[in-house]
């Protein structure tokens, strides 16, 4: 581009300017990213639910527990390959800012359900046959520097008298993607149900059943819904997405929220640079006249602004890409797990860099073509 | 030969022939020029006078292709300019018309070398052969010196000279002067406006040259008065008026 050295030289001509104006690239695009990766944080349950899982709950709500007779009766519902059950435990690890998700599980059927949760054969079956064992998500055990054999005290915040459980680390999991989720803590389900008061054994939090076909979700769920209506424990059998999706809303519309943080953010991006652009060009108007009188066409003119605009566009969005990098993890982690983590993905990078340079072209596209439709002679009067 | 009564030979390098300009003002219609004649040779040197808003810039702006006229013909080496599209117009500037302005307009943020590279750029002349033609250009106007300098760093006299320099380093037809002097000193404008001068009589250039000085306009081969949008007078003195022409 023969007309390099010009750019480079307009971009530089008022450093405090363009400093301030990549400044705000840059925390807006750190702003931008931070929502998307809340929003993608919620939303990751419903992305990542398995279209061949049905999630069955007490219909009243999540907090009522169903009995645990109803797993059998839905093994035996056509269509239903595997089922398995779950129950919240909602303990304490030394501090309650230390949050992570506990759950009771049904160590036969668990891994049926969810092969995409990869423990290690090994470990597996040293969990398997210890009954106060428990695995746990890489994440969690690296944010407090677990390891296999670890013994993990957990406060007992709900169930009985014994104010603290004490587990065996047996394993640790991982999850085939990278943003899966790898903050769970598991335990027996019957190490649980032979130490919580009588009012809650026998019980399932909820159930997560596999089917056979993804086509038998609305006919089986029906099927259960019907088989438990009129009973002391009434079901809502969905799809594992829907779950996900209700369950994330129970926060309120996160997507909505954050459209409109995100829109405003935007709007406000393209009017700071939108103006700047505009004072840089209108200070400009009679050089932009010169390079018009002596043979610079509209078009190149045009072009000549909006490269500028994109390009401080471009270094505002990659710092701010690179300090949301940064921070991102930070916050995460100083979050102590009241979010789910915060993951920011090379999809969510490319995204910010096509935000930045659309606000780029967008904010130098007004200025631009007032400087393609200036009159020379009109300009050169100005001086 | 210089005429202004329509009469040339055809063979003249500028031809202008019932040039009009009118603006409309609040709904009011001014009449800038008024079918106006001008025939103007290869290596001629013409300047205008007149009073403020008698025209002058218009008649420069319409010789440059700056502004289109409201009525008449403007042929330059043979090209009609007055019915060319925009980029069209656009590119017949590049290669025959090199501007000189009052105020230089040079860009700030380029240095006198950058600057005067600034027409090249639209050619499809190598690094090599701009940097070849920006130093054949400065040296020209006694500026090989200063090539690294930015406007800043230099006098007005010098900036004039950078713009001289940017008006003939692409080696264009000719060349128009909106009162190149009017912002310096006498001796700055001496200089000037021995420059220019110099590029006449040495390298054969054309000059069309508006001015308010009647001592800047005196160096002119023959000096046109403008008043009211009509060329009425020409002269320079010692060469004497023939049949409406002068030389």
């Amino acid at each position: 581009m023969k007309f390099r050295s010009l750019i480079f030289a307009n971009l530089f001509r008022k450093k405090v300017r363009l400093i301030l104006t990549i400044g705000s690239f840059a925390i807006a695009l750190v702003l931008f990213t931070f929502l998307a990766v809340v929003n993608s944080a919620f939303s990751r349950g419903i992305d990542i639910a398995g279209a061949d899982r049905l999630v069955i709950v007490n219909r009243i709500g999540l907090i009522q527990t169903m009995p645990i007779s109803y797993g059998d009766q839905v093994r035996a519902i056509p269509g239903v390959k595997y089922v398995t059950q779950d129950h919240w435990f909602g303990g304490v690890y030394q501090d309650e800012k230390n949050f992570f998700p506990q759950f009771a599980i049904d160590v036969e059927n668990h891994r049926k359900v969810y092969p995409e949760f990869i423990v290690p054969d090994d470990q597996w079956n040293t969990f398997v046959k210890d009954q106060q064992g428990a695995v746990v998500g890489a994440r969690t055990a690296k944010r407090f520097g677990w390891k296999a054999g670890d013994r993990i005290p957990i406060k007992n915040t709900l169930y009985g008298p014994t104010k603290t459980w004490e587990f065996n680390l047996d394993g640790i999991y991982h999850t085939e993607k990278a943003d899966g989720d790898e903050s769970q803590f598991w335990f027996h389900w019957k190490h649980f149900d032979e130490n919580v008061p009588a009012a809650v054994k026998s019980t399932a939090g909820w159930y997560i059943l596999k089917l056979d076909s993804p086509d038998d979700a609305v006919r089986v769920a029906k099927t259960i819904d019907a088989k438990f209506a009129n009973s002391t424990s009434e079901t809502k059998t969905e799809t594992e997405s829907a779950f996900a999706a209700g369950f994330a809303k129970q926060f309120g519309n996160i997507e909505f929220l954050i459209l409109t943080i995100g829109s405003v953010v935007f709007f406000t991006l393209l009017l700071v640079t939108g103006n700047t652009m505009a004072i840089s060009v209108r200070e400009r108007t009679s050089e932009l006249a010169v390079l018009k009188a002596i043979g610079v066409t509209d078009r190149s003119v045009l072009f000549l602004v909006l490269v500028e605009s994109v390009v401080i566009a471009l270094f505002g969005g990659l710092l701010g890409l690179l300090l949301a990098w940064a921070a991102i993890p930070v916050i995460s982690v100083a979050l102590n797990g009241l979010l789910p983590p915060l993951l920011l993905s090379k999809t969510m990078l490319s995204v910010g860099l096509v935000f930045a340079v659309l606000v780029g072209v967008a904010s130098g596209l007004l200025p631009g073509i007032g400087a393609m439709r200036m009159s020379v002679v009109n300009a050169l009067r100005r001086v | 030969m210089i005429r202004v009564d329509g009469q040339g030979s055809g063979n003249s390098l500028i031809q202008v022939r019932g040039l009009s300009k009118t603006y409309r003002r609040g709904g009011e219609e001014i009449q800038v020029l008024q079918r106006l004649n001008l025939d103007v040779d290869k290596g001629d040197f013409v300047g205008f006078m007149g009073p403020s808003g008698s025209g002058k810039t218009t008649l420069l702006n319409l010789l440059g292709g700056l502004d289109v006229p409201t009525h008449g013909s403007i042929t330059v080496a043979g090209d009609e300019i007055t019915h060319m599209s925009g980029s069209k117009l656009t590119q017949w500037r590049a290669r025959h018309v090199g501007f000189i302005f009052q105020m230089y307009n040079l860009i700030p943020v380029l240095t006198a070398f950058q600057n005067v590279e600034l027409p090249l750029l639209l050619t499809k002349l190598s690094k090599s052969e701009r940097r070849k033609h920006v130093e054949t250009a400065l040296s020209v106007v006694g500026l090989q010196d200063r090539m690294n300098h930015y406007p800043r760093q230099l006098s007005g006299g010098q900036e004039q000279r950078v713009t001289i320099a940017r008006a003939i380093v692409s080696d264009p037809t000719f060349l128009l002067c909106d009162e190149p002097t009017g912002d310096l000193d006498r001796k700055s404008a001496d200089e000037i406006m021995a420059l220019i001068e110099e590029l006449v009589a040495k390298h054969g250039k054309t000059v069309l040259m508006v001015t308010h000085d009647p001592v800047v306009a005196a160096r002119a081969h023959t000096t046109l008065h403008l008043e009211k949008g009509v060329l009425v007078e020409a002269s320079k003195l010692e060469q004497g008026v023939v049949a409406g022409g002068v030389r």
